[in-house]
């Protein structure tokens, strides 16, 4: 299937999924729906990076605040220009902002890639392990600065007030929040298809291979590998940008949750981080099990789950779900790509 | 306004003595990513279950934190061979430390964390000594003893363990597998029961880091998510494995962040140790006292 058919035909099962959604007339399913397609898009994101290179993002969390607090900037903009800027600029300003969500979306997603851009380039000609430890600490340090950022609310957090009305006729706003989200999955699940088969992805996985010997034959290792944390950071800074609208309010300890993380690494690693069905199974899966264990059990049991299944998965069944189909259900002669299981050479 | 010269020595000290407590919290990182190349993510989180079992144990039967650590030693020692095991035959040995390896102790990290929190709640726990609420002064300056004694442990830690690096036949052995497994298994050493006692020592030193962690201020389960950043830059910036350098960087940052916090306020110090870590990555990969 080409590309644009891919998108097209996802698409429609997309639009006929939330129709029938729809039908059953329930807003909970949206609202615990939502938090799945988001999972979805960070576990996508996530994989681009860490499934086809083969480096480990422990920062998910930090890359999906800077989209969501983009939106708390563009929310909190037109009251700061009324205050300190003169008249006409304020109009001007305040007329422009707060912009649609799908603009927040790009919003969200031009400035976490922009950090996903500078952090890779600061780490990335050093082993790979550095990487993922830089990962880890920006997400602590981008806490403490918007912690101590008065204008988003600080470590008090900020209010944000949806929009009276909605764009779309006929729905309302936690549908429409979903259906965004549902057609943001559908192009970052479109992209890293596409990656996969492309000229690129041929790149990104000498990359995870074998680093050395993909340099010494002329793979721009460096390039490719900033391609990908750029366009990793972004659909994470996507996924985080509706979310402050979704929430209501949004506070540090919240945006920069720890289960961001977890889940964004849990979700490909169980469903298999060869191929993009693996983060779409993985996080359809997780997310699931975890909007059923928070509200049967509680939200701190779920979490729980999804670690010990990350440890089991990873010791257990290292290509994830995907993998374990392919071993029982592959043909002998069309053996899976077990490349990843070579991406240690690059740290040695 | 005069530049406030007691309180920037107070703040000085205040720092080396936080320093040397950081170096207590990073010697096992150092040897586990400095000397091992293990990259062991989750060695905060067994510093808090340190923390947790002084405080259980200082709760029920008022025995001193540290000397809880001390008895404890034996049992991490043992959890970390456990730990290792797993690891040598999930991971190094098929080659997938990498990707794989990294994502395994994440998950500890993020599975020992959660535990806590069912376990314990969100709550603040603290322990009780004599020392803990006792200050030393002269004139001006003050010594809380709750710095000092993490402080004098720490050091005695640190330099016991180099110590052992370099006198004795398996502290060396330890030195070497950083260099050539191959060679070491060559002088009929075994590189994995070399690495699995290193690894070993490395989880042992986070019950004492745990109990002076307690010591020094409050702790709460996710507590140990701060100290990620910190501790991987201290092992950065000291130069990877090697235990002067990590005490000389422990220090470093101790002094910086205390500055920082007495100047600017606590809410950035956590920021000093990521910019610590992004211009040594950046300018000095190799650390202070790198090889």
């Amino acid at each position: 299937m080409r590309t644009w058919q891919f998108f097209l035909v996802s698409l429609a099962i997309a639009l006929v999924g939330f129709a029938a959604a729809r039908l059953l007339k329930n807003d909970y399913l949206f609202f615990a729906g939502y938090v799945v397609l988001q999972f979805i898009v960070l576990a996508t994101a996530w994989n681009i990076l860490g499934g086809y290179c083969g480096y480990v993002n422990f920062g998910s969390a930090a890359f999906f605040a800077i989209g969501a607090y983009t939106t708390v900037v563009m929310t909190k903009l037109p009251a700061f220009a009324n205050r300190h800027l003169p008249e006409g600029l304020a109009e001007i300003i305040g007329s422009i902002t707060p912009p649609p969500i799908p603009i927040l979306i790009l919003l969200g997603g031009v400035v976490a890639g922009l950090v996903g851009l500078g952090t890779g380039y600061l780490t990335l000609r050093l082993r790979g392990v550095f990487f993922a430890i830089a990962t880890l600490a920006l997400a602590v340090v981008l806490q403490t600065l918007i912690v101590n950022w008065d204008f988003v609310g600080g470590s008090r957090g900020a209010y944000v007030i949806r929009p009276a009305t909605v764009p779309v006729l006929g729905i309302n706003y936690i549908e429409y929040l979903f259906l965004v989200m549902l057609v943001l999955v559908v192009v970052a699940l479109t992209v890293a298809r596409a990656i996969e088969r492309s000229r690129l992805g041929y790149g990104f996985a000498t990359i995870r291979d074998d680093e050395l010997a993909a340099e010494a034959s002329g793979v721009p290792t460096l390039k490719l590998k900033l391609v990908a944390t750029t366009l990793s950071g972004a659909f994470m800074g996507m996924a985080g940008a509706p979310f402050p609208y979704y929430i209501g309010f949004l506070e540090p300890s919240s945006a920069f949750g720890l289960s961001y993380a977890v889940n964004a690494i849990a979700m490909p690693m169980i469903g298999g981080t060869t191929s993009w069905v693996g983060p779409l199974l993985g996080a359809v899966l997780l997310g699931t099990l975890q909007q059923l264990a928070t509200v049967t059990i509680s939200s701190a049991v779920s979490l729980l789950i999804v670690g010990l299944l990350l440890v089991f998965f990873v010791i257990i069944a290292p290509n994830g779900l995907l993998g374990l189909w392919h071993d029982y259900f592959g043909r002998k002669d069309e053996k899976p790509t077990q490349a990843t299981d070579k991406a240690a050479v690059k740290t040695s | 306004m005069d530049f406030p010269v007691q309180l920037f020595i107070n703040a000085l000290i205040a720092g080396i003595l936080l320093g040397g407590f950081y170096a207590a919290v990073t010697v096992g990182i150092s040897i586990s990513f400095g000397i091992l190349d293990i990259v062991n993510i989750a060695h905060p989180a067994f510093i808090i279950l340190g923390s947790y079992i002084a405080y259980i144990l200082n709760q029920r039967f008022g025995i001193d934190p540290i000397l809880v650590s001390i008895l404890v030693l034996p049992l991490f020692y043992y959890l970390g061979s456990v730990v290792y095991q797993v690891y040598y035959v999930s991971f190094e040995k098929r080659g997938q430390e990498a990707l794989r390896g990294l994502a395994f102790f994440f998950g500890l990290l993020f599975v020992t964390e959660v535990i806590l929190i069912l376990v314990f709640g969100v709550d603040y726990r603290y322990v009780q000594a004599g020392y803990i609420d006792t200050t030393l002064r002269f004139s001006f300056l003050d010594l809380p003893m709750r710095m000092v004694v993490p402080f004098a442990i720490s050091m005695a830690l640190v330099i016991g363990l180099q110590l052992f690096l370099t006198k004795t036949f398996t502290g060396r052995a330890i030195m070497a597998v950083a260099q050539d497994q191959l060679a070491l298994s060559l002088m009929a050493a075994d590189p994995i029961k070399i690495k699995r006692i290193a690894f070993s020592i490395s989880i042992a030193t986070a019950a004492i880091a745990g109990a002076l962690l307690i010591v020094i201020q409050p702790v709460e389960p996710s507590v140990g998510r701060e100290y990620i950043g910190r501790v991987f830059a201290i092992c950065v910036l000291g130069g990877m494995g090697s235990l002067p350098g990590t005490v000389i960087a422990a220090l470093l940052l101790g002094i910086v962040e205390s500055i920082t916090s007495t100047f600017y306020g606590p809410s950035w110090a956590p920021a000093v140790a990521f910019g610590f870590l992004l211009i040594t990555l950046a300018v000095r990969p190799s650390g202070i006292l790198g090889r």
